[in-house]
């Protein structure tokens, strides 16, 4: 087991904050009609290249919004999403929320934390996996529900957690349960700081359990109420 | 008119559709002729509609949405200030789970809703705030906003109306505060999301200080089809105080969890029905009516109406109809246990009783849960809990005794019994879905 705060970080793993960042920096604060507001995309892009949040990331930000480095790591520490150390390639939580947690939630936190060696907030030795106990993630209908680099993983088992980090560790093509092909958790922060990657379209419209209420209602010909009045613009009766 | 469906599905209609996401395929639904429609009229027109329709707010408080739009103040020609929409789209209530798949399966009715909303206030810029840890919803909005760049209907003088309008999607970083709207505008505004002391009301200084609305996406999302219908057809569903649809979202142990919209005024029996009752044949125990932050009932209250004064009438509320059931084999003061160290967690620091108090009582639930405590404890904590609510800034401080003072209401004897068995009493394995898998005892 290693503790993500004994993790020496991967020097390789790290792109440099270069003209580029500064730059895609610069597109971010455009968005907002005043600077300060790119901040937290702005720490997103800055884990997207070095895994988490550096002090040269938090540097960077300071100087590009001309606020101080300890306003940056204000907020740089009171959101969960951003990491002071590195997590894994995949980043997997698994929710222990109050209804996650009594439909197997508990279950499937004590047996992969044990299979895999790690707790909350550690990295397996080879880097590629890191644990959190998530709270609600808004899928409680899928429930116990898991999710890899922000991706979800519906109706999980023990079983089923341990096959699913096997296949990250072996490197194997991952889909979400109803999105897309799982990406590293660096392209996943490069997304979260608003720049697409092309994946929007993959994977379903709605998992099986969106749709229980109007496959029902299909079937006993429930609608709503036809529009009637028309009030804006359209005839009226 | 004829009886209402019992199910009425609006903004889950599309769900179903292959690519529902994609703007070609909203197009082919008579998605966005809601907005041309509304282009045609007065902006004060829309709000008046609005309030016509009784259109109640979905993310939980119920606050009448056309009366929020109208308390934005008239601009000083002088001095004009911007106005902005803000969408809240972070679900982050223990049990909320409809926004979510709203916006992964239809994101352009969104989109829809906060073009129509934003010509209605006066904003030419809006945000929409998803909390970050849902990747692929976020790509979702963030394609649909490009997508309705592309078509003109964001943009400069959108379809040729002389209105314009950006539009930003924006991802949290992780934090259920941002889900109370003024710290969602700290964070928004690039700081520790911690909420504000009001008044000031957003509507008169919100984001960056300026007149701003904020809305829930459900119910930025029923905007098109009220401009479409009719404020008249959207009361022909749900009644008066509470008019409209819903989407009523069924999680734990029913049968068939999942996403059920309705008029609001279903009641959970009617709702259990449909979705195959309790799992396997057990009892209900208890359930939340909308979210964790919502005080638990029992079986006594499924007959209640599932709407604003109903919910209020039992002493709960309807908050975001995040129906989380459990039955028997469910220890209530896990549950309890559990969400109290979620508060503890998501407490922001910026009020001490919520910030110590719940710090406190996740000790006190712990060592009730392990058969330790006392009746005393059971005092103590309805004497925290007590000192913890309305002694706050925001409402997560309220929200967070709600459990614990409920299920101390409705089973005090459970909690009594942990202690005089030295031990809970229920075997953890048999409340999850896998329990013949894990040998459970039950």
């Amino acid at each position: 087991m290693t503790d993500v705060n004994d993790v020496q970080p991967d020097e390789a793993a790290i792109s440099p904050l270069d003209d580029t960042v500064r730059a895609e920096m610069a597109e971010i604060i455009a968005r907002y009609p005043e600077p300060r507001s790119a901040l937290l995309p702005m720490l997103h892009l800055v884990q997207s290249r070095q895994g988490y949040v550096t002090p040269e990331g938090i540097e960077l930000c300071a100087e590009v919004l001309d606020i101080t480095e300890a306003e940056v790591a204000a907020v740089a520490t009171f959101y969960t999403m951003y990491k002071r150390r590195p997590v894994g390639e995949y980043h997997v939580g698994v929710c222990t929320n109050t209804l996650c947690a009594i439909m197997g939630g508990d279950a499937i936190w004590d047996d992969l934390s044990e299979y895999l060696g790690v707790g909350h907030d550690e990295t397996t030795e080879d880097g590629k996996v890191s644990l959190e106990r998530v709270e609600c993630n808004a899928a409680c209908d899928f429930a116990p529900v898991m999710v890899v680099n922000w991706e979800f993983m519906d109706n999980q088992t023990p079983g089923s957690a341990r096959e699913l980090v096997d296949r990250l560790r072996a490197g194997e093509e991952v889909v979400s349960t109803r999105g897309p092909r799982i990406c590293t958790w660096k392209q996943a922060e490069r997304v979260l700081a608003g720049f697409p990657d092309g994946q929007a379209t993959e994977g379903v419209s709605a998992g099986p359990a969106s749709l229980v209420g109007l496959e029902l209602a299909h079937e006993n010909g429930w609608t709503a109420p036809e529009g009637g009045q028309r009030e804006l613009g359209g005839s009226k009766k | 008119m004829s009886e209402v469906s019992k199910l009425t599905p609006v903004l889950t209609a599309r769900w179903d559709q292959a690519d529902s996401f994609t703007r070609r395929n909203y197009e082919k639904a008579d998605g966005y002729k809601a907005l041309r429609r509304a282009l045609q009229r007065k902006p004060e027109d829309i709000v008046e509609m609005v309030k016509d329709s009784g259109l109640r707010g979905r993310g939980g408080a119920g606050f009448p949405t056309g009366m929020k739009w109208s308390f934005i103040p008239p601009q000083d020609p002088a001095e004009p200030k911007p106005v902005y929409l803000v969408v809240n789209a972070d679900e982050s209530e223990p049990g909320t789970c409809k926004d979510i798949p709203l916006m992964m399966a239809d994101p352009h009715v969104l989109v829809e809703g906060v073009i129509i909303t934003s010509f209605a206030i006066g904003a030419k810029h809006a945000f929409i705030y998803i909390r970050g840890e849902v990747l692929q919803v976020y790509r979702r909005v963030l394609n649909a906003v490009a997508e309705a760049y592309e078509a003109g209907y964001l943009g400069q003088n959108i379809l040729g109306s002389g209105f314009d309008l950006d539009v930003v999607v924006h991802a949290g970083a992780g934090a259920y505060i941002c889900g109370e709207e003024t710290a969602l505008l700290d964070s928004l505004e690039g700081r520790r999301g911690q909420p504000r002391l009001k008044p000031p009301f957003p509507a008169v200084a919100g984001l960056y200080a300026s007149p701003t609305v904020i809305n829930n996406v459900e119910t930025i999302a029923s905007v098109p089809s009220i401009v479409s219908g009719g404020a008249e057809w959207f009361r022909s569903m749900g009644n008066e105080k509470s008019p409209g649809y819903g989407i009523f979202s069924l999680s734990g142990h029913v049968t068939k969890p999942g996403q059920y919209e309705a008029p609001l005024g279903i009641t959970l029996r009617e709702l259990l029905d449909l979705a195959g009752g309790i799992r396997g044949g057990r009892e209900l125990k208890f359930w939340t009516p909308g979210g964790s932050s919502t005080p638990m009932l029992t079986a006594e209250h499924v007959d209640v109406p599932l709407d604003f004064e109903g919910m209020a009438g039992v002493g709960s509320m309807l908050g975001t109809r995040a129906l989380q059931i459990f039955d028997d084999t469910t220890c209530v003061v896990r549950a309890t246990a559990r969400w109290i160290e979620f508060y503890k967690h998501e407490s922001c620091g910026k009020c001490t009783p919520c910030r110590e108090g719940f710090w406190w009582m996740v000790q006190i639930l712990e060592r009730l849960e392990e058969g330790n405590g006392t009746e005393a404890d059971l005092d103590k904590l309805l004497d925290m809990s007590d000192n913890i609510a309305g002694r706050s800034f925001c409402a997560l401080a309220d929200g967070g005794v709600a459990p614990v003072v409920s299920s101390i209401q409705h089973f005090r004897d459970e909690y009594i019994a942990h202690f005089e068995h030295g031990g809970c009493p229920f075997d953890p394995a048999a409340s999850t879905l896998f329990a013949q898998e894990l040998g459970a005892k039950a």
